[in-house]
């Protein structure tokens, strides 16, 4: 086994036996990248040679020093809408094909801080609006399983950069499922966590009171790894919680035994794959086998998560995105005649279809004659939804449901469609609008061989059941070992 | 209810976007569509239900008003299509 295509808790064990060093695990990264960048295209910007440097500075470093932190040598990779000082930060869109952020974002600060070694800027759907990351303004990703099949969205280069080993982990951030579903999507372990949990500081903004930053990794124990590194008080973030830090692996191998374990209807109604259903329904009996109790457990209101979710995050879009009008930084039409025609041409120009569809959606909602029916509403809808959770988390710890309704889906098979598209986050949008956490892990593979991913759910600030639960099944049954059949794809 | 053409063209004026003849009817069909599906919201009686903006207790924040460290001048301006005397520079915004 290729050291690029270990957890970051083996090379862990590794490094703390000085059986590799930092650049040897750096090395292999890098390798990995040139062997199978050009078949999945999950980077948008690689500083590879800058990552090889960092970690001879490392090696020097942890040669003097007793303690290593955990990531501390460790290479990933941010998704490209998280600010990174010197390097661009694109979001994907020509609308900022130049933007040279003059900050970072509080999580890049955070794993500088760890030691962490970044290998690049990894590729999204444009402004995190999408489902497969086709809507990049920049490539097309790959789904590492199959290479005409996309890698989900909107974090999609995070994704596959973890499933093909050309990063340990990394970040990507989760509006209505842009880490979850993904995550499903290439077999991969993803989380997003409570909203407040992580600074959003340096986070370009899409729906700000939805959006939230998670890890991508192997396995659940390099999830809390990586967890335990990126929350914490920031007070550049004025939503961001004042908790004390937990360590999330103190737990993680606790067990499932005597919990209660939630399964909705609402979740496995029509359009679920049969293969899907088969999966999650091995999945609880693995629960049961484990000691955990299964209740039914009912929602009154979550049919409407999905319009509800649609409005309000073009709404705070079409509010976000109005700061992109060629002025300050960033694209700016080349002619044009005054100022409102820069604005215009430079908006038009710049965005990339979907993008500006939801501009267009989030401004009619909040239009005058229409705020009332589009979008208020869909904010009482919420209130509706998050009582819905709340009400189901009184009878059980957490609630087991499908990622997403079927696995991964060709290239280019939904781009027609919008709402088709949006579709495929339906079980991940409800988690967003009631800000709790959610974890998607593999579950296994349909007849094509594609991954299936399971997502736990639970109550405001509950990473740490999730952790645990998760960890139970994936130390049970888990796909933690089986890698994406790259080397066969040519 | 359905979306017309007007209603699109008005709404781009307000986003500060604009589209061509083709485009329009393309929206006019995709935004519709989207539009269409969230009418289902409609079917819920809400009249007693407050609105939710933020799901936690989200109040201001807020910190001694100290001076503190912040982006100088020329890092603010660094990513500026056009600058000049320290200032954003745009066009002519009165004749």
């Amino acid at each position: 086994m290729e050291l690029s295509q270990k957890t970051i808790h083996e090379i862990n064990d590794l490094l703390e036996k000085k059986e590799v060093t930092v650049t040897e695990v750096t090395q292999s990264v890098v390798d990995r990248i040139a062997a199978v960048e050009n078949k999945t295209a999950a980077y948008l910007n690689l500083q590879t040679e800058e990552a090889l440097r960092a970690a001879g500075v490392i090696d020097e470093k942890l040669g003097e020093q007793k303690k290593r932190t955990p990531l501390e040598g460790i290479p990933y990779a941010l998704k490209d809408n998280m600010c990174t000082q010197g390097i661009l930060t694109t979001c994907a869109s020509k609308m900022l094909y130049n933007f040279n952020p003059p900050y970072n974002a509080h999580v890049y600060d955070r794993l500088i801080e760890e030691g962490g070694i970044l290998l690049g800027k990894t590729n999204m759907d444009e402004f995190a609006m999408g489902s497969s990351t086709e809507n990049s303004a920049y490539k097309i990703t790959h789904n590492p399983w199959d290479l005409s099949k996309v890698p989900g969205g909107s974090s999609g280069g995070s994704a596959v950069a973890v499933a093909a080993d050309t990063a340990f982990y990394t970040l990507g951030s989760d509006t209505g499922g842009s880490i979850r579903q993904p995550a499903s999507f290439c077999g991969v372990v993803g989380m997003k966590p409570t909203y407040g949990l992580v600074s959003r500081y340096g986070l370009v903004a899409f729906a700000s009171s939805l959006d939230q930053i998670g890890p991508f990794t192997k396995d659940v124990e390099d999830c809390a790894l990586v967890l335990n590194a990126i929350i914490g008080h920031d007070p550049k973030d004025s939503t961001s919680l004042n908790l004390e830090k937990k360590d999330y692996t103190q737990t993680l191998k606790q067990g499932v035994k005597g919990m209660k374990i939630g399964v909705a209807q609402a979740f496995f109604g029509e359009g679920l794959q049969p293969e899907v259903r088969k999966s999650l329904e091995d999945a609880i009996a693995v629960y049961k086998a484990l000691g955990a109790e299964i209740v039914d457990v009912s929602f009154q209101y979550l049919d409407y998560a999905l319009s509800a979710y649609y409005m309000i995050s073009s709404a705070e879009a079409s509010s976000n995105l109005a700061r992109y009008d060629g002025i300050r930084y960033g694209y700016r039409a080349e002619e044009y005649d005054g100022l409102v025609d820069l604005y215009k041409k430079t908006r038009s120009q710049g965005f990339g279809e979907e993008v500006k569809r939801r501009i267009m959606l989030g401004t009619y909602a909040l239009s005058s004659g229409y705020y009332d029916a589009y979008y208020k509403k869909a904010m009482q809808v919420r209130t509706l939804i998050k009582d819905d959770f709340n009400q189901v988390f009184d009878g059980c710890d957490v609630l087991l449901t499908p990622t997403a309704p079927t696995t991964a889906f060709g290239i280019g098979e939904k781009t027609s469609n919008p709402l088709e598209m949006y579709l495929t986050d339906i079980y991940t949008v409800p988690v967003n609008i009631a800000g709790i956490p959610g974890i998607s892990i593999p579950c296994g593979l349909d007849n094509n061989g594609m991954p299936i991913g399971m997502q736990l759910l639970g109550p405001i600030l509950s990473e740490e059941t999730l952790l645990k639960v998760a960890w139970a099944f994936e130390n049970e049954k888990g796909l933690k070992n089986l890698k994406a059949p790259l080397e066969t794809e040519v | 209810m359905s979306l017309t053409r007007e209603d699109v063209t008005y709404v781009a004026n307000l986003a500060r976007l604009e589209f061509s003849p083709d485009e329009v009817t393309a929206l006019v069909d995709k935004m519709g569509a989207v539009l269409d599906y969230a009418q289902t919201l409609s079917e819920l009686d809400t009249s007693a239900v407050k609105a939710t903006e933020h799901v936690l207790a989200v109040q201001n924040v807020f910190r001694e008003d100290v001076p503190k460290p912040c982006l100088t001048n020329e890092q603010a301006l660094a990513n500026a299509p056009e600058s000049e005397a320290g200032c954003f520079k745009v066009p002519r915004v009165m004749e």
